[in-house]
């Protein structure tokens, strides 16, 4: 080294500074790390304990209650769950894109505040509890009209998932709604368009992908949540049953019964169930992703 | 060139009406459908707490606040008496456990996507941590119970036991398989994803203007966290965690499938234990007297308050810097 020349190895204070940052950072990355290799791992045991037991009679039989015959399939949770999600779907999809039509378009900014405050409020409730809710509103007691109540049904429980989805529904539109560019609805009106044509031809058509996107999130959640439907749609015959007024089975439920059985061959069929559905989730929640972000960047780029 | 307008041309008076019935109509019906369906959203909220106290009613008026101390849960012919103590206990225990371990993981994991990773890693890697949250409670439930419970039996606890043996609560037999531990860690991994995205999105907020001025003052990038990233939203990361708290504390299925459902609780986390919210999942088709059907509500209206407590003031830290960084929007 030539005299006088400095050099750029850091030593003493410096050196020990460097070292700290190194470790910091090599921490945050295990934790990254970490985090995705408990999902690989989850997901690795659900695959190879799962995927013996599914063959076509998996998905088009009942559970079969003979002695030698197996567990049969999971047709009737498969339709149960169906049927669930769509009744759920049915009351939260209207109910959230309404609310947040209101908060985007039509309320001062304070309410609007507080609708989102109370929908996150709502959200972070725990599910058993709205079970318990949904059950001491539609199965302890009864409900006129409706042909409900005195009994579990796929109609509480559907809307007690409902009730899950829809601050989903509603927080997940109104960032969309967010996103339309004002110029749209200014060129709207100065046309002399009224504002309900306005929401109705303008806004909602620009924003229907991200509307589609946020609800097939909700769908995959609900479709996934055990805890609401024990009080209120658990108890269930062992027959396909398309009757909203009648308890289901669901896939959810019969992932956690066979789980607390004793027979091992239930606990295969768990595995498989567990495998049908978070394929289902993970799938569906993938592209709705997927294509959020597309939209929102198609959004993006117009402003 | 411009025609200029005559004054006398314009109509003295206002505009004439021009807006068609019709419109005024839809607008009115838009408008009232829109508030209705707003108002009904937020009235849930009411509801379920009306609902709930309204049906744990008769379990007040019998246990009084003595539900929440005393620890018995007995059915018998005469009713049953019951009390929550050791399930509340449970409840603080496992949360507050998964919070100690999934706070310092979730911030780290924020910081990584924030400060560190490549932009082509943060979003591939944002996604799957988020996928995280996406997997059903019950399937991590059913991973936990016949996956994670053994595996805890056999290596981690026996590891722990060996070291922190003589410490209460690592005492007892590790070779258990259903434990409060496994729960602690299946809440671990179900409340990461929520505090760590909610960190991300604080951390990515702070002005690069700070971080870049801390950065040209010599700073390491650990140093820039620990003096400018962390500290200006402090509030933040403290609510997010406490949402991911609250996400525990409300746990049900999971919970319910790897804890063993056992009160009174032992002293050790390599023992059974239950929870508030696991024992309502446990005793759904239990439920055979009003009385424990009015007591398993009552345990539902306390999970309620708590959850409700916490998450209020947590959504209000988090609104505060969503506030901030929207300009109000």
């Amino acid at each position: 080294m030539e005299p006088g020349a400095i050099s750029l190895r850091a030593t003493g204070r410096g050196r020990r500074r460097l070292l700290v940052n190194r470790v910091a950072e090599s921490s945050a990355v295990l934790a990254a790390v970490l985090a995705i290799a408990v999902l690989a791992v989850v997901i690795w045991s659900v695959g190879s304990r799962g995927v013996g037991a599914i063959n076509l009679d998996f998905f088009i039989k009942g559970p079969s209650s003979d002695f030698f015959g197996g567990t049969g399939g999971i047709a009737p949770a498969l339709a149960g769950s169906l049927l669930l999600v769509a009744v759920a779907t049915l009351i939260a999809l209207p109910m959230g894109v309404l609310t947040a039509i209101f908060v985007s378009e039509f309320a001062p900014v304070r309410a609007g505040r507080q609708i989102r405050l109370w929908l996150d409020v709502l959200n972070g409730f725990p599910s058993i509890v709205i079970g318990i809710f949904v059950f001491t509103l539609a199965v302890k007691t009864k409900v006129p009209l409706l042909g409900i109540g005195h009994h579990q049904s796929a109609t509480a429980g559907g809307f007690a998932l409902a009730v899950i989805m829809l601050p989903l529904v509603a927080r997940s539109t109104m960032e969309v709604l967010r996103l339309v560019p004002n110029e749209l609805r200014d060129a709207s009106y100065a046309l002399g368009v009224s504002k309900w044509q306005t929401v109705i031809r303008v806004v909602l058509p620009t924003s229907f992908g991200g509307i589609l996107t946020g609800t097939t999130l909700a769908v995959a959640r609900a479709a996934g949540e055990t805890a609401p439907l024990l009080f209120t749609c658990a108890i269930a015959g062992q027959v396909v049953d398309w009757n909203p007024t009648h308890s289901v089975q669901s896939i959810p439920l019969t992932i956690y019964l066979d789980s607390e059985s004793a027979d091992p061959a239930l606990h295969q069929q768990a595995w498989a169930a567990a495998l049908v559905l978070i394929l289902f989730v993970l799938v569906t929640s993938l592209t709705a992703r997927l294509l959020l972000e597309r939209s929102r960047k198609k959004l993006g780029l117009q402003r | 060139m411009l025609a200029r307008v005559e004054a006398a041309s314009i109509p003295a008076g206002p505009l004439p009406r021009t807006r068609r019935l019709g419109d005024r109509i839809g607008d009115g019906l838009l408008y009232g459908l829109t508030a209705l369906a707003a108002i009904l959203g937020v009235l849930v909220v009411f509801a379920i707490i009306w609902r709930v106290a309204d049906g744990a009613w008769p379990a007040i008026k019998f246990f009084k606040l003595g539900f929440v101390y005393h620890n018995v849960w007995n059915v018998n012919l005469n009713g049953g008496s019951f009390g929550a103590r050791d399930l509340i206990i449970g409840t603080v225990v496992t949360s507050f456990g998964a919070m100690l371990l999934s706070g310092p993981i979730s911030i780290a994991i924020g910081l990584f996507l924030s400060e560190l990773a490549p932009p082509a890693v943060r979003a591939p890697v944002g996604t799957l941590i988020d996928m995280l949250a996406a997997v059903p409670s019950v399937v991590i439930g059913l991973w936990g119970i016949y996956v994670l419970a053994p595996f805890n039996a056999d290596h981690i606890a026996p590891a722990i036991h060996a070291v922190l043996g003589w410490i209460p609560i690592f005492g007892g037999d590790p070779h258990t398989e259903s434990t409060v531990f496994t729960a602690i860690i299946v809440l671990t991994i179900m409340t990461i994803p929520i505090t760590s995205s909610i960190c991300r999105e604080l951390f990515i907020g702070v002005p690069s203007e700070l971080e870049e001025g801390s950065i040209g003052l010599g700073a390491t990038r650990w140093e820039m966290v620990k003096t400018v990233v962390v500290p200006s939203v402090r509030g933040g990361v403290v609510a997010a965690i406490i949402l991911g708290l609250g996400r525990a504390l409300g746990e049900a299925i999971a919970v319910t499938q790897v804890i063993g459902n056992f009160i009174p609780m032992g002293r050790s986390l390599f023992a059974p234990g239950d929870t508030m919210a696991s024992r309502l999942a446990n005793q759904y088709q239990g439920a055979s007297t009003d009385r424990q059907i009015a007591a398993l509500i009552y345990l539902g209206l306390v999970l309620l308050v708590i959850t409700f407590i916490t998450n209020y003031a947590a959504q209000r830290v988090v609104k505060r810097f969503e506030f901030q960084r929207t300009g109000g929007a």
